[in-house]
């Protein structure tokens, strides 16, 4: 697979990329430092014609054997020109969960960095809008985190109580 | 209150008597009304948003003033449910996510695991994935159509639609054994066969669901109030609908060409011979014509694929992969074994991650997967294709009348499954 993208980003902004290695399918990863998120995300869809923006999504490392910093935000692109994406990734600590937001580049990003907030707590400064998308404002914590429990349920309505039935994945009772 | 002692003055003659003048100038003729911002919430229950989405729409008269969407009503913790059963076991979620085309959701999350593992599923099992998806793909299409038609009026086509709906899931009821959550495919192949006599029927009821569509086509594509409708309402231009992240029939109504299926063709999708159709406006008339033209090529491609299919095996033979067939379960130790590790481990995906995408019905369906090399993913992500384009909707219906929301609400086709996950 191609590295043509992430080749030109790093000969523009060699301080931005932290580390470069592909995956074993092939594809081609770039680590970027977040505080040169925007300026990446600008020159991918300027001036490398990457304008489709397909999504974000972030990954919690908890369980992982690499986990600090603790959460990775990933990034695909896709030009229609080129006919390939290009991926690309944030790690971002648990203490300090806050990364730039790039929906000022890519209005398609409004919604999944709300996802990701919503999600996984990571917050994105300059977002016009960072609200829940999903869950409710009311939502205690972010369930896509390793440490959030399978079966914490917080109905907005009382459930009725159901003791037999079984409900959800996992094994027995106890997630 | 005015003085009664004060004498009256006499009207100046230049001034209007009111009583008896046409003082008037033509701009005060019309009433002023004092104009309210009205609020009015659409949904969550609302016959014309198919799932539940709630739209808290600001009107001044009939125009939208402001709009926003609050998903969410049907989230039901898909990745999470995910990260908490084996590969296989997360395939009957994933019907859940588009369950108007559950087969093609079925097999962009095998094809997506596949790639990690980096298996080269048999020939068989490629066509079958084929056939299997552009049925959806009419399923899909057929519904998308039908409500538009009903939303706006016209309930004939609606029926037509859904009996031509009926008889696709007639056949996919008769190749994966149930109507809607289909749950088809497995990590290296199928699960099963086609039936026997069924590329037959399929054919036969094929040329029944065409004729039923030219039928819908015939009804509405050249209707005055269907026109009138549809056409010059949700407009996007191409560089919003591609800065939103738009893709599949919507997108290329703008006149993008990109199909999945073209660019990164998958499976075999690089022998068939078909066309992908683009339109010019993206408005929404361009956005029904566009899935009545792909329903044409679906059914060119599942004619093309029916005549290709070569015999052969339908799953690979690694019984780390996939379960080795019953009578080596029931006959030999190394079976029973095979058979419990991948029931109860579940296959071992090893350890990495990838992005994959294929086209599903309203555009590109992605997974992003992470395994850490157990029998259970670490993550999953998926990239649902209604998912940005319901985050466009605002910004198309903004200053527009509150009857376009509805066909804008139609074509662009959201399911509530996928969206919310």
């Amino acid at each position: 697979m191609s590295t043509f993208a992430l080749d030109r980003v790093t000969a523009q902004f060699p301080e931005a990329v932290a580390e470069r290695y592909l995956d074993r399918t092939g594809g081609a990863w770039a680590v970027i430092h977040a505080e040169h998120l925007p300026k990446v995300a600008a020159f991918l869809k300027n001036e490398l014609d990457f304008k489709l923006f397909t999504s974000i999504d972030a990954v919690d490392r908890l369980h992982l054997a690499e986990n600090d910093p603790r959460f990775e935000v990933v990034y695909f692109v896709y030009s229609l020109s080129r006919h390939e994406h290009v991926r690309f990734k944030v790690r971002v600590s648990e203490a300090r969960p806050e990364l730039p937001s790039i929906v000022s580049v890519f209005r398609g990003a409004d919604w999944w960095e709300r996802f990701v907030w919503d999600f996984y707590g990571i917050r994105f400064s300059g977002h016009p809008d960072l609200r829940r998308v999903l869950l409710y404002e009311e939502f205690q914590g972010h369930p896509l985190r390793k440490d959030y429990a399978l079966r914490d349920r917080q109905p907005l309505i009382p459930e009725r109580p159901i003791k037999d039935i079984f409900r959800g994945p996992g094994t027995s009772g106890v997630s | 209150m005015a003085d009664p002692h004060k004498p009256v003055s006499p009207p100046s003659p230049e001034a209007p008597n009111p009583d008896t003048d046409a003082y008037a100038h033509e701009a005060e003729l019309e009433a002023h009304l004092q104009t309210k911002r009205m609020y009015v919430n659409m949904g969550p229950s609302h016959p014309a948003t198919h799932g539940t989405v709630r739209l808290k729409v600001e009107l001044e008269g009939e125009n939208i003033a402001e709009i926003d969407c609050e998903i969410g009503f049907l989230h039901r913790g898909f990745q999470k449910s995910c990260e908490n059963v084996t590969w296989t076991q997360c395939l009957p979620y994933t019907d859940r996510l588009n369950y108007v085309s559950a087969m093609m959701n079925n097999f962009g999350f095998l094809n997506a695991v596949e790639k990690l593992i980096g298996l080269e599923i048999p020939e068989r099992a490629q066509y079958i994935r084929v056939i299997g998806s552009e049925l959806h793909r009419i399923h899909d299409h057929l519904t998308c159509v039908a409500a538009t038609g009903m939303e706006l009026g016209g309930f004939a086509p609606f029926l037509f639609g859904v009996e031509a709906r009926e008889l696709i899931m007639d056949r996919v009821a008769e190749l994966t054994g149930a109507r809607l959550t289909t749950n088809f495919g497995r990590i290296g192949g199928m699960n099963r066969d086609l039936p026997e006599g069924w590329s037959e029927k399929v054919i036969k009821s094929l040329d029944k669901v065409m004729s039923l569509v030219d039928e819908m086509d015939g009804l509405l594509t050249r209707n005055r109030i269907f026109v009138d409708r549809t056409k010059d309402t949700g407009i996007i231009s191409a560089e919003d609908a591609i800065d939103y992240g738009w893709t599949g029939p919507c997108l290329r109504a703008c006149g993008i060409d990109y199909d999945v299926r073209k660019a990164k063709p998958y499976w075999v999708y690089d022998r068939m011979d078909f066309d992908v159709p683009i339109g010019e406006k993206g408005d929404n008339y361009d956005r029904y014509l566009m899935r009545i033209e792909e329903m044409k090529q679906s059914d060119r491609i599942i004619r093309q694929a029916l005549k290709q299919i070569p015999a052969g095996p339908i799953i690979l033979d690694d019984w780390r992969i996939a379960l080795p067939p019953k009578p080596e379960v029931y006959g030999t130790i190394e079976g029973v074994i095979s058979h419990f590790k991948l029931v109860m481990e579940g296959v071992q995906v090893p350890a990495g991650e990838v992005y994959d995408a294929t086209e599903a019905a309203n555009g590109e369906l992605g997974w992003y997967m992470v395994s850490d090399g157990s029998g259970r993913p670490y993550k999953v992500h998926v990239r649902a294709p209604g998912y940005p384009i319901l985050s466009a909707v605002p910004h198309i219906i903004k200053g527009k009348l509150l009857a376009d929301l509805i066909p804008t609400f139609d074509t662009i086709n959201m399911i509530g499954g996928e969206v919310e996950q």
